[in-house]
């Protein structure tokens, strides 16, 4: 339903996206996962018609999305990483002036918004700049979503969000592409790559890895151990010492470690006892889509680090 | 009484409000020296007022406060000099050159041009930013950016920093230096405050608030929390307190 064909795309000498293709089929939940300036909003700008790329093109239903730009726009819906809505319009009045601009009415397509728009009908008189934080991001999903889009393109919609509004809105999404809506999504977040039916990793520019979360982490190479019942940091400088094993991550509570040559936890354990550490324990563990990133991240040298 | 020897924060009933909204509802806490305290909360918690106040930016309503040895109402011009702070939004200017960054930073803390110089080589050697010291900040990346302005926030060596969401939008590897970087800091014995929306980084916290409706709901090291709400994960325990929050957004 989306095709994107070798887009490259460069700001001066940064080079923002380097020859991305993908595909989303309809009725997919795709998300593009990656940090801040690894190119997600590139892409989603290139795919709503509001940027040109370098080269390549992107087409939408088999329309090219330069040439047919007027098609997009009429069957995509898109909110950007900043809140673009009318801060001294009411909440009322910006969806009306979005469904207007749509040749469309609220009542017309009430039934898509209708669970995310009743939270906001209390304060519809309101102006959208005094909204706190959920309810814009709520408003601008409505407005997204007024002209019955084909397609709905979120970019960060979760961007520095509570993890409990996390939730929350991504419950709205499993609604929305029940009603079948096809959806790409972006976050920084890796544990919202889960709740994707397919993701991309993306970084620096580059395609990490397509596929489903599943086949993302059966396709990790390397044996993950977890390390827990330590110190942390100590435990981590333990580990980075050492060659075989310097490939090691705090998760929370734990240490995954990503080893080649080592293949007995009992070899690790012997790494951290040597290390000062004292009853660590060691277990092989299986990855999640944030160790993929990571181990991706090495592997393509792709760190951000001047160290790197 | 609020005389603190190895506190470096000592709140006390402090409260903020605004009108008839309550926006940080007596809360009480203390922060040891060199302590990695994290400060949870939900968006609309009361978390951005209560870190104004604790840098000496906007007076309290009522409460107590003392801050790297000041009292919140009579001195918060010394509680502003020896504290740091960074945030994901405010940190350095993108149209000065690292090198010119650290420089107007450095003598706005008051250091004296031959420390700027000396800790400004330093720095950039540390960061190995050497290829990047005459670059514009807004050239760099983003993780680097919050790396440097994690730096250049302790670079008068302040008895606190402040962090607010310091990673967010961070990639994954850089998230895990940057908290490398706030270990030695806390280690070197600066008091690190710090908020995030990673719960996974509250397990790196010495110890854990959580804010919910302006209240400070509990406060207790990771471990603590995780067997007091018998949940696996600090992202647990942070879902079960602050769904039960009567704040709507």
């Amino acid at each position: 339903m989306v095709e994107f064909h070798n887009i490259n795309k460069s700001y001066g000498e940064n080079e923002a996206v380097k020859d991305v293709s993908f595909s989303v089929g309809e009725g997919e939940l795709f998300g593009l996962i990656g940090p801040d300036g690894a190119g997600k909003s590139t892409l989603f700008r290139i795919l709503t018609t509001v940027l040109l790329a370098d080269s390549g093109n992107v087409l939408f239903n088999g329309k090219d999305v330069v040439a047919d730009y007027k098609y997009i726009r009429e069957n995509v819906g898109y909110m950007p990483g900043k809140f673009s809505l009318y801060q001294d319009l009411s909440v009322t009045e910006n969806l009306k002036f979005f469904a207007t601009i749509f040749n469309t009415t609220i009542d017309e397509n009430y039934e898509l918004i209708k669970d995310i728009y009743q939270q906001l009908e209390p304060f519809g008189n309101r102006k959208a700049g005094a909204l706190s934080g959920g309810m814009k991001q709520k408003l601008a999903l409505s407005c997204a979503l007024i002209h019955k889009p084909k397609v709905l393109v979120l970019d960060e919609p979760t961007f520095g969000v509570d993890a409990v509004s996390r939730k929350e809105f991504w419950d709205m999404l499993k609604s929305l592409k029940a009603k079948g809506v096809t959806i790409l999504v972006s976050t920084p977040y890796m544990d919202e790559a889960e709740l994707c039916d397919r993701i991309a990793l993306i970084q620096k520019g580059r395609i990490l890895d397509i596929n489903t979360p599943k086949g993302i982490v059966e396709q990790f190479e390397r044996q993950l151990f977890i390390v827990s019942n330590v110190a942390i940091y100590p435990a981590l400088q333990a580990l980075e010492n050492n060659p075989a094993t310097q490939n090691a991550y705090s998760f929370g509570q734990e240490i995954h470690v990503y080893a080649d040559e080592i293949t007995s936890a009992n070899a690790i354990k012997q790494v951290l006892e040597n290390g000062g550490l004292k009853n660590p324990e060691v277990s092989v563990g299986t990855p999640n889509i944030e160790d993929c990133f990571m181990d991706l991240m090495v592997r393509g040298n792709l760190e951000e680090s001047a160290h790197a | 009484m609020l005389k603190p020897a190895e506190h470096t924060i000592t709140a006390k009933n402090l409260t903020k409000t605004f009108g008839d909204f309550t926006a940080v509802d007596a809360i009480t806490f203390e922060v040891k020296k060199g302590e990695i305290f994290g400060f949870l909360g939900a968006n609309g918690a009361g978390k951005t007022t209560a870190i104004k106040m604790l840098c000496g930016l906007s007076s309290p309503s009522s409460g107590e406060a003392n801050i790297a040895g000041f009292d919140i109402y009579k001195q918060p011009e010394d509680i502003k000099k020896n504290i740091g702070y960074m945030s994901q939004h405010f940190s350095l200017y993108g149209d000065l050159t690292v090198e010119e960054n650290i420089r107007f930073y450095a003598g706005i803390y008051g250091l004296k041009s031959t420390e700027i110089k000396e800790r400004s080589v330093a720095l950039i050697k540390e960061l190995g930013l050497e290829n990047y010291a005459k670059r514009f900040v807004a050239e760099l990346p983003l993780g680097w950016k919050q790396k440097l302005a994690f730096s250049i926030a302790i670079i008068h060596n302040p008895k606190i920093v402040f962090l607010d969401e310091p990673t967010s939008g961070v990639d994954p590897i850089t998230r895990r230096q940057f908290w490398g970087m706030i270990y030695s800091a806390a280690a070197k014995g600066i008091t690190v405050f710090v908020t995030t929306h990673y719960l996974d980084e509250a397990e790196y916290c010495d110890r854990v608030s959580i804010m919910v409706d302006g209240e400070m709901r509990d406060l207790d090291t990771p471990t603590a929390l995780r067997t007091k709400y018998n949940l696996p994960t600090m992202n647990d325990v942070f879902l079960h307190m602050a769904v039960r929050s009567k704040r709507s957004e």
